[in-house]
């Protein structure tokens, strides 16, 4: 009885000091970085601008934290609106009902506005549960300058020619790749284009949804051509305690000729090296089906706890708008969802949009296409293997093992085996 | 964070037969009231609560399904959760070592000249400061491309080291910077007790003919035996409380080689939505902690009946 | 070796002690130097690789004024505050009432009492975290200040409690007993005659809570989420992620969030000693 009658005491004293927040709209965002910061923090000023009696409380967490966080506030006490990734990992939201079905918002017009993939990546059956506002090609980001004094004239096209053009770096003591495999996401980058490449996309979206096993012999093959350059060294040193944004720093002082990252980093570019800086997409290897890409789709969600959710109904109807995407984007420099916005005028995201207008598919990236537990222990995996390639057997078991606890045994055990 | 350097506590006096107690009545209901409610509350229900849970499968949405132990068998054949454990058996070892660098800095500090108060606070400053802050300095220091620790080698003419990037070493590098705020807070313990050594009993010593280390051996480690036990006591809270490190240093890399149990389980929790497997390692992380409360309970113990 | 008063000793040897004590606290604040001195620096200077050399510039002001007016770091040291102050008040309210009770009132169960707050208090607490968060969630305060206030007070009250124990304890009953006689009530002895006589234990034990709740960045990460709650240690790591590898910024931001727990640390220094140590003492 004391318990409960001091915990009323505690209440009422909370009801007396907390403010009322009716009007206060609660956003938890993931853009941190700069570029991505500068272009949220005019557009809430816009929005502020246009709805003057909406208080909104913008909260800006660096993207890895976020990733940790997000589960945590959902199922807990949601903010009104949530950043998140479009595809499998909005689904994996979906399904517990952590989210807000946010149908009502597309009308037929809006639905006109973007494309039909992108509409599809935030629906579940019917109803839609979120807001696409960027998306945005991923490749190799290289120095021209430094792959001609390596003599390499041509950015490499296919698989010889980029094992070659490491040979040649590597001879200049030019590292060819900068990775930072500390935050795990950018090992899987490697492993979507080589099976992109390698098996295409109806196996990597089955692979993804749990319906191949890891241990099959075409993942063996992902692995087999990513140790090819494993075994030559081409990935800069100590990857594991970089970041990303660490690791571009080599590239930046001429220590690392490429690196495969998305179209995030160009606003990164220093001044005196963006020149210098271009871009191709990840070289084929098979000639005998299409060319597929990764283009990871950036989202706004209404958590289906939100305490506001009319007014974060308003915010995301604003970022829907063609004028505000476009802004976003032009400052991003990434590629607006909303078709009646321009891309900005600059020769990297230009040459994406038709990279990606004119690829044979499309599939959002290995973190967000497949069971967020799952990439988890298998990007970890990645990492192993990237270090230590000859554990590669017992990386695949332990990948497979989370595989089949998270999507179930398959059929026919180590089917392709 | 908060506590994790842990707290020094007396081991309660031996009750000297209670007499001038009051009786308890209401008014010792009221004055233990908030703190028992609170505690009970916050502390004693989530430690039975978290035991629970660990039987349950429940993902922090739907309804929690009970299953049992297969969560522990799980943990059992997890080689996640043995890297973790093993790992935090290192931070309890290695950590054993800042009561004995402790004492070395606090004999060699324990002089009384001007000037010596200040440098003892500076040599204790490590202990306030947070370990986010602390973990933060060491990633620098360890960092393999532009770290303190690689220029101090090249300098020597030795080769660099990424101990970051080793899945051997990096749980090392934050033991490390986990031990210089604890060897910190060690030698405040053993500067205290230092000071409170009796005079006479060193006096004594020396007339006996004691001198320099057996005077150290034979006299002082022994006379400070009560002050060693509260050290070890704080330094395996410490460690099995190793959290913020991992969470700004490593994040458990490469791969899951630097993992601890707390990481691990807010990484299950969070990441992989599994509050019970989360809540089972949890557990574990209780009972290793219940064999060191035992020890300090078997001791106190002992110690009234001697 | 052992206790040779180096003050006795001659001058030479007085000198090289003073010597070797000043290179090794050199050593001992390398890692904390180096923070300071990269805080200085100006970025170009790191872009080139000047890390640990001496600053080509001396960027004092320019970095701490980016910290502090380019970034949320004011909200978060005010957040900092708001939620340490009153932890640090409670706990000492909650925890001399109930040390009062368990050293001068006698009860069954009394001593067992007193080890589960201590053994309470010894706990992994992160082994707490998801029936914690549940129960704050359910009570309604999750993302709010209360949600770190009372849970750092509650578990910081089992250590604070046997401390507080065992100062009351050594107040001679008779001084109790004089103000019973003239028919004050227990609430009054505590209020008049025992909180008086512990104020040096308040002290300390304030100042140990400080830095405790101050620096905790578990709960900071798991009860809140918004920025205006976030305290400084939750808010540093953020910050980090967008600062990036300005590390000139992040090593000014960890500068700032040391400050204030040092300062603490100088000004309250003989009771903070005072209070950790009190247990080592208590032994003897």
């Amino acid at each position: 009885m004391k318990l409960r009658s001091s915990l009323a005491v505690v209440l009422a004293l909370l009801a007396v000091i907390s403010p009322a927040g009716a009007r206060t709209l609660v956003v938890n965002a993931n853009t941190a970085d700069p570029a991505p910061r500068a272009a949220w923090e005019a557009t809430v000023a816009r929005f502020q601008r246009e709805y003057p009696d909406i208080q909104v409380q913008f909260n800006i967490y660096d993207s890895e934290s976020y990733k940790k966080s997000i589960r945590n506030w959902l199922t807990g006490a949601p903010p009104d609106v949530v950043y998140w990734f479009a595809g499998y990992r909005m689904r994996q939201f979906v399904t517990p009902g952590l989210l807000e079905d946010i149908s009502d918002l597309y009308t037929p017009d809006l639905k006109a506005s973007i494309h039909r993939s992108a509409l599809d990546l935030v629906s579940v059956g019917e109803k839609q549960y979120g807001v696409p506002y960027t998306y945005y090609q991923v490749g190799l980001y290289f120095r021209r300058d430094l792959l001609a004094a390596a003599g390499v004239a041509e950015p490499p096209g296919d698989w010889r020619s980029l094992v070659s053009a490491c040979d040649k770096l590597k001879a200049k003591g030019i590292e060819p790749f900068a990775v930072g495999t500390r935050d795990l996401w950018p090992a899987a980058g490697w492993f979507d284009y080589l099976d992109l490449r390698l098996n295409g996309l109806a196996f990597h979206m089955d692979l993804m949804r749990g319906a191949i096993a890891y241990t099959d012999t075409r993942v063996r093959d992902i692995f087999e051509r990513w140790r090819e350059l494993l075994e030559k060294n081409c990935f800069s040193r100590n990857h594991a305690s970089s970041s990303w944004q660490e690791s571009q720093a080599l590239l930046y002082s001429g220590k690392a000729a490429m690196m495969l990252i998305g179209n995030f980093i160009v606003a990164n570019f220093p001044a005196d090296v963006r020149d210098r800086m271009d871009f191709v997409a990840f070289p084929s290897i098979r000639r005998d089906f299409g060319r597929f890409e990764d283009a990871p789709v950036n989202t706004i969600h209404i958590p289906a706890g939100a305490r506001n959710k009319e007014d974060a109904r308003r915010f995301l109807a604003f970022v829907m708008r063609a004028d505000v995407q476009e802004a976003i984007n032009k400052a991003t420099l990434q590629i607006p969802v909303n078709l009646r916005a321009a891309v900005a005028d600059d020769r990297f995201i230009v040459r994406g949009r038709d990279l990606l207008a004119r690829a044979d598919g499309l599939a959002q990236y290995f973190d967000r296409d497949t069971s967020e537990d799952l990439a988890n222990i298998a990007m970890k995996g990645f990492q192993e293997f990237m270090l230590y390639p000859e554990r590669l057997e017992a990386t695949l078991v332990t990948i497979e093992r989370a595989r089949a606890r998270i999507y179930g045994a398959l059929p026919v055990p180590a089917a392709a085996k | 964070m908060s506590s994790a350097k842990g707290s020094p506590r007396a081991s309660p006096p031996v009750d000297a037969g209670a007499s001038g107690m009051r009786h308890a009545g209401f008014s010792t209901v009221i004055l233990l009231a908030p703190a028992c409610g609170l505690f009970a509350l916050f502390v004693v229900y989530p430690i039975v609560r978290s035991i629970g849970l660990s039987f349950y499968d429940w993902n922090g949405v739907d309804i929690p399904r009970w299953i049992g132990f297969d969560n522990y068998r799980e943990l059992f054949v997890d080689p996640v959760f043995h890297t973790a454990l093993a790992n935090n058996l290192r931070w309890l070892a290695c950590y054993l070592a800042a009561p004995v660098m402790g004492l070395v800095l606090a004999v060699f500090l324990h002089q009384h000249l001007p000037g010596m108060r200040l440098v003892r606070s500076l040599f204790f400053m490590p202990f306030v400061i947070s370990q986010v802050v602390v973990g933060l300095v060491f990633s620098w220091f360890f960092n393999a491309r532009f770290g303190l620790l690689n220029e101090l080698l090249a300098a020597l003419g030795l080769p660099p080291v990424a101990l970051l990037d080793s899945e051997r070493w990096s749980v090392y590098t934050m033991i490390v910077a986990g031990l210089w705020p604890q060897t910190a807070y060690c030698m405040i313990l053993y500067l205290t007790g230092l000071a409170t050594l009796p005079a006479e009993l060193i006096g004594a010593a020396r007339v006996d003919g004691a001198r320099g280390w057996s005077l150290f051996r034979h006299v002082v480690v022994p006379e400070l035996r009560p002050v060693h036990f509260i050290v070890a006591m704080v330094c395996a809270v410490a460690a099995l409380r190793s959290f913020d490190y991992v969470m700004i240093m490593t994040l458990g890399g490469p791969f899951n080689s630097s993992t601890v149990l707390a990481y691990y389980m807010y990484e299950q929790t969070f990441l992989g939505l599994r509050y019970g497997y989360g809540a089972a390692i949890a557990t574990v992380l209780l009972a290793l902690m219940s064999c060191i409360i035992l020890m300090l309970l078997w001791r106190l113990f002992h110690r009234e009946r001697v | 070796m052992f206790p040779a008063p180096i003050e006795r000793r001659a001058p030479a040897a007085r000198a090289s002690y003073r010597l070797a004590v000043l290179a090794s606290l050199f050593v001992w604040m390398l890692p904390l130097l180096a923070v300071v001195l990269t805080s200085v620096r100006s970025h170009e200077d790191l872009v080139r690789g000047n890390f640990w050399g001496w600053p080509t510039q001396i960027r004092l002001f320019d970095n701490y004024a980016a910290v502090l007016a380019g970034s949320r770091m004011p909200q978060f040291i005010l957040n900092s505050f708001l939620v340490t102050i009153p932890a640090v008040v409670g706990t000492v309210a909650l925890a001399s009432m109930a040390g009062f009770a368990l050293a001068k009132h006698e009860f069954k169960g009394n001593r067992l009492l007193l080890m589960i707050f201590v053994a309470g208090n010894l706990v992994p607490f992160q082994a707490l975290m998801i029936p914690v968060r549940d129960l704050v969630i359910w009570i309604g305060l999750y993302d709010s200040r209360w949600a770190l206030i009372l849970f750092h007070t509650a578990f910081q009250t089992g250590f604070c409690t046997l401390f507080m124990r065992n100062f009351i304890r050594e107040i001679p009953d008779a001084v109790l007993d004089a103000a019973r006689v003239e028919g004050a009530g227990e609430i009054a002895v505590f209020w008049y005659i025992v909180l008086p006589l512990v104020r040096p234990a308040i002290a300390g034990v304030s100042v140990l809570i400080f830095t405790f709740v101050w620096n905790d960045y578990f709960w900071s990460l798991v009860l809140v989420q918004s920025d205006n709650i976030r305290p400084l240690t939750a808010g540093l790591q953020s910050l980090r992620g967008m600062w990036q590898t300005s590390w000139e910024l992040v090593s000014a931001g960890s500068i700032l969030a040391a400050i204030p727990p040092v300062l603490v640390f100088f000004v309250m220094q003989r009771h903070l000693i005072a209070g950790l140590t009190y247990g080592g003492r208590k032994e003897r």
